[in-house]
């Protein structure tokens, strides 16, 4: 059974009235547990509007949308719960902080999901060490940490709740080189861990091939493709007609295959370029 | 969503009320207000609401559109309608009940202010659909220009304004970006007492102010670097100067004050309150 | 003929308090900005990129040594405004620089603080939207257009007050692709067309890839200073400090490493797909 499971589920702004736009429509898609899934897309295709269908930030205007095998919208009174199996990460979440120390802003989740004191504990320091955070640090004010500190602690702020899905909005973004590792890094590690499905919302293609096991392409207010990342990055001219930037080995790749060498496509690391390109060169030598 | 968010209710067009200079606007509008008040009987208000379709003709407004902005005050003018209605104990009884009773002069009187507020909104509205927030502003500027003398701070009330007005979406965007991510973390908003309410309000009200103030701190300073100094100094691109047009409109308003007048004056018999 | 000067400059920013005294931002940086050039600075978050930029404009103010701007001083507060307009700056988030709420009035803004005559400000106004290919944008309310599109109105309004050198501070950080290209290809631009002087700070390899210059900061230091193709030819050193190398540079390097004869020296897909083809006929 799939964990997530969307059908036919249309979104519409200022429905009924003559302004009515639908930012997503008529999606069907269901997602297996444990995947770890890249969502690709312009912006505006959608993928904003689609992962807040997710924990019920937003209903949708038509179809259903099914948790874990619940129809989340059959009780209304339950949607709170619902937020607490699918946490959402939303971009540049360091503004959200607010509590007067990292710990209590950590806790904040747990704390609304109605947990003993000691289990809140238990979460908070779990959570700091699924991103790495100093215990040390927990004690301070959130407004006292540096940028990279700020993000980690926010992250933690959802992975504190242990939510089954963990959806996350460019969470790499305004970060270098090494900041986005360390976060991709700590969202594997959280995976691993718990087990849990987890989706990427992001505009990096580097990140996707990096991590993802599946990716979902949104384009206009529609899921155009769900596949494994070989098969989606095998069409990257779609993806490149749609406005979205494939990674550069996949376009060198694309372009060496044109030009005569038989490279297989979809390939997308500068690790599966280098051993695809390794015997072709090698026999050139020799 | 925010982003199709129009601030204020300027309605776009090329329409001569469109053209005018917003100087001439934002004056006639407060004229054509205080004449309306300075109106004492059915004929000379009649006279201002005729002057108040031909605006909203000239401005090529809906007229839909402008009894949209009138739903709001619906509530207002019928409370002061009733009231005078209560009130007015002169004239021919129509309806007594007890010590409560209803007369001719009261009938008049609650349908003349009603009218009268009517028109006031709408002679209003007609200056805010044809005018930018921008241009208002800019205007209200030039026009308070001698208070300087005074030492009010012309340009920097101005300069806020603009900044507000500028900032509103913006600021719209990130509360329903903080309140969702709140949410997404199971805050809950809508339910509870009012001192819980407002206690659920701190996790959205701190983010928002810690974010206006890294906003401020920033635009100051690329405002700097654009070489912002205050007021003084500072040349405008868009000019103002009137035009032909506009002093039509000017004798156009004088003339309806005189008109006014002589109705007033005329009809003396007729004059209420 | 250089632009700025940067004399064994120091900076730090305040701490708390006098007991609280905060390390150096800035250590010691001496370096020149030639004029007409495009050069990037690469360093990871909290490297001092962003406060060299800031000391380019006397937005902050050397503790130590000295930042010359077409030799006059940024420490001396006469020279301020002078600087600025020749020194203009284009931040990070574009909603925190865009004054007005339309977008022509917005461009407007600086040549009006300078003083320039209406008709003279008109022209300066189209020009420069037109530069940035935002012309048809130019009745449009800020709040509704794109981020790349913000950001190229920004650069209309630094364009409009005709200053020599644009230093853009991390402009594409909150962009996404789309958004990037757009600013990057105007920016490009606008050093090849016009002369000016650009200062990209950046943590995007690929963008700094386009530049005629690379600076690496680490620590408030210049740690490396060259050309692009001299700097990506130390993936190491910029693995080091945080940073990496674009994908091209990357696969001929590893091919490198695993024994094949390849030019390694690239920094575009195309000189990528150059260097593999003539591998193979070797």
């Amino acid at each position: 059974m799939p964990i997530i499971r969307l059908e036919n589920v249309t979104h519409n702004y200022g429905d009924k009235t003559p302004l009515c736009v639908s930012a997503i429509k008529n999606i069907n898609v269901a997602i297996e547990q444990g995947e770890l899934v890249g969502i690709i897309g312009h912006t505006g295709s959608g993928k904003s509007t689609l992962v807040q269908h997710l924990n019920g930030l937003l209903a949708p205007t038509e179809g259903k949308v099914w948790i874990d095998g619940e129809d989340i919208w059959k009780n209304k009174k339950n949607i709170k719960n619902i937020r607490f199996k699918v946490g959402l990460c939303f971009q540049y979440p360091e503004y959200q902080l607010f509590e007067e120390t990292v710990y209590q802003d950590i806790a904040f989740g747990p704390k609304n999901m109605k947990l003993s004191e000691e289990e809140i504990k238990q979460r908070v320091l779990e959570a700091a060490d699924f991103v790495g955070l100093d215990r040390a640090l927990l004690a301070k004010s959130p407004f006292d940490l540096s940028g990279g500190e700020k993000r980690r602690a926010a992250i933690a702020g959802v992975m504190a709740m242990k939510p089954k899905i963990l959806v996350l909005d460019e969470p790499t973004a305004g970060l270098d080189p090494q900041g986005r590792d360390s976060i991709l890094e700590m969202i594997l590690h959280y995976k691993k861990v718990t087990g849990a499905t987890v989706l990427l919302v992001t505009h990096s293609m580097e990140d996707v091939a990096r991590v993802a096991t599946r990716v979902l392409v949104m384009n206009r207010a529609q899921v155009v493709m769900y596949d494994t990342v070989k098969n989606v990055f095998a069409h990257s001219e779609e993806l490149e007609n749609m406005g979205l930037a494939v990674p550069q080995i996949t376009r060198i790749c694309r372009e060496l295959n044109r030009r005569g060498l038989a490279l297989e496509e979809g390939i997308y690391t500068v690790g599966d370029a280098c051993a695809a390109l390794l015997p072709l060169l090698k026999k050139g030598v020799g | 969503m925010v982003r199709d968010l129009t601030i204020g209710q300027y309605y776009p067009g090329h329409s001569l009320l469109h053209k005018t200079d917003p100087r001439v606007k934002i004056v006639l509008t407060l004229v054509f207000i205080f004449i309306i008040f300075f109106c004492q009987n059915f004929f000379s208000l009649g006279l201002m609401v005729a002057a108040l379709f031909a605006g909203v003709a000239l401005s090529r407004v809906p007229l839909k559109m402008l009894l949209k902005s009138m739903k709001a005050i619906t509530f207002i003018i019928l409370i002061t309608a009733l009231l005078n209605l209560a009130y007015t104990t002169s004239g021919n009884v129509l309806f007594s009940f007890k010590f409560f009773k209803i007369t001719d002069e009261g009938v008049y009187t609650a349908v003349f202010v009603a009218v009268r507020i009517l028109a006031l909104i709408a002679g209003s509205a007609l200056l805010t659909y044809t005018t930018t927030p921008t241009m208002l502003t800019d205007a209200i500027e030039r026009l308070l220009k001698p208070l300087k003398l005074f030492h009010v701070p012309v340009h920097t009330l101005a300069m806020m304004m603009t900044l507000a007005l500028r900032f509103i979406p913006t600021l719209i965007e990130e509360i329903d970006k903080i309140m969702n991510a709140q949410k997404a973390r199971g805050a809950d908003l809508e339910s509870g007492g009012l001192m819980q309410r407002a206690k659920a309000l701190v996790p959205i009200l701190i983010p928002l102010f810690v974010s206006s103030f890294r906003r401020a701190y920033e635009l100051a300073f690329a405002m700097e670097c654009r070489c912002y100094t205050g007021g003084e100094g500072r040349t405008r691109m868009k000019q103002m100067k009137l035009k032909g047009l506009d002093s039509i409109l000017i004798i156009g308003c004088a003339l309806l004050l005189g008109g006014v007048i002589a109705l007033n004056l005329l009809f003396k018999a007729y004059n209420l309150g | 003929m250089n632009i700025i000067e940067y004399k064994d400059v120091t900076f730090r920013y305040e701490g708390e308090d006098e007991n609280h005294v905060l390390p150096l931002t800035i250590d010691g940086v001496t370096l020149n900005i030639e004029k007409g050039s495009f050069v990037a600075v690469l360093g990871r978050n909290g490297s001092g990129k962003s406060t060299f930029a800031k000391l380019a404009n006397a937005i902050h103010l050397p503790e130590s040594g000295q930042v010359l701007v077409e030799g006059l001083d940024t420490k001396e507060e006469k020279n301020t405004d002078l600087i600025r307009r020749k020194v203009g700056m284009v931040f990070q988030n574009p909603d925190n620089q865009i004054v007005a709420t339309i977008v022509e009035d917005d461009v407007a803004f600086g040549p009006e603080n300078l003083g320039v005559a209406p008709d003279e400000i008109r022209r300066r106004v189209d020009d420069s939207l037109k530069a940035v290919g935002m012309y048809d944008f130019r009745l449009a309310e800020p709040h509704k257009l794109s981020g790349g599109q913000k950001q190229r109105v920004a650069i209309a309004g630094i364009l409009a007050m005709q200053t020599d050198c644009i230093v853009l501070d991390e402009p594409t950080a909150m962009l996404d692709p789309i958004g990037r290209r757009e600013v990057l290809s105007t920016v490009l631009r606008l050093n090849r067309e016009r002369g000016i002087t650009v200062l990209l700070i950046t943590h995007f390899m690929d963008e700094a890839a386009q530049a005629q210059r690379v600076i690496v900061l680490e620590k408030g230091k210049v740690l490396m200073d060259g050309t692009p193709r001299g700097v990506f030819a130390q993936p190491q050193a910029l693995r080091r400090c945080g940073l990496d190398v674009p994908q091209a540079t990357g696969l001929a390097k590893a091919l490198a490493d695993s024994g094949i004869k390849i030019k390694t020296d690239v920094l575009n897909e195309e000189e990528c797909i150059e260097a593999i083809l003539a591998a193979r006929k070797e």
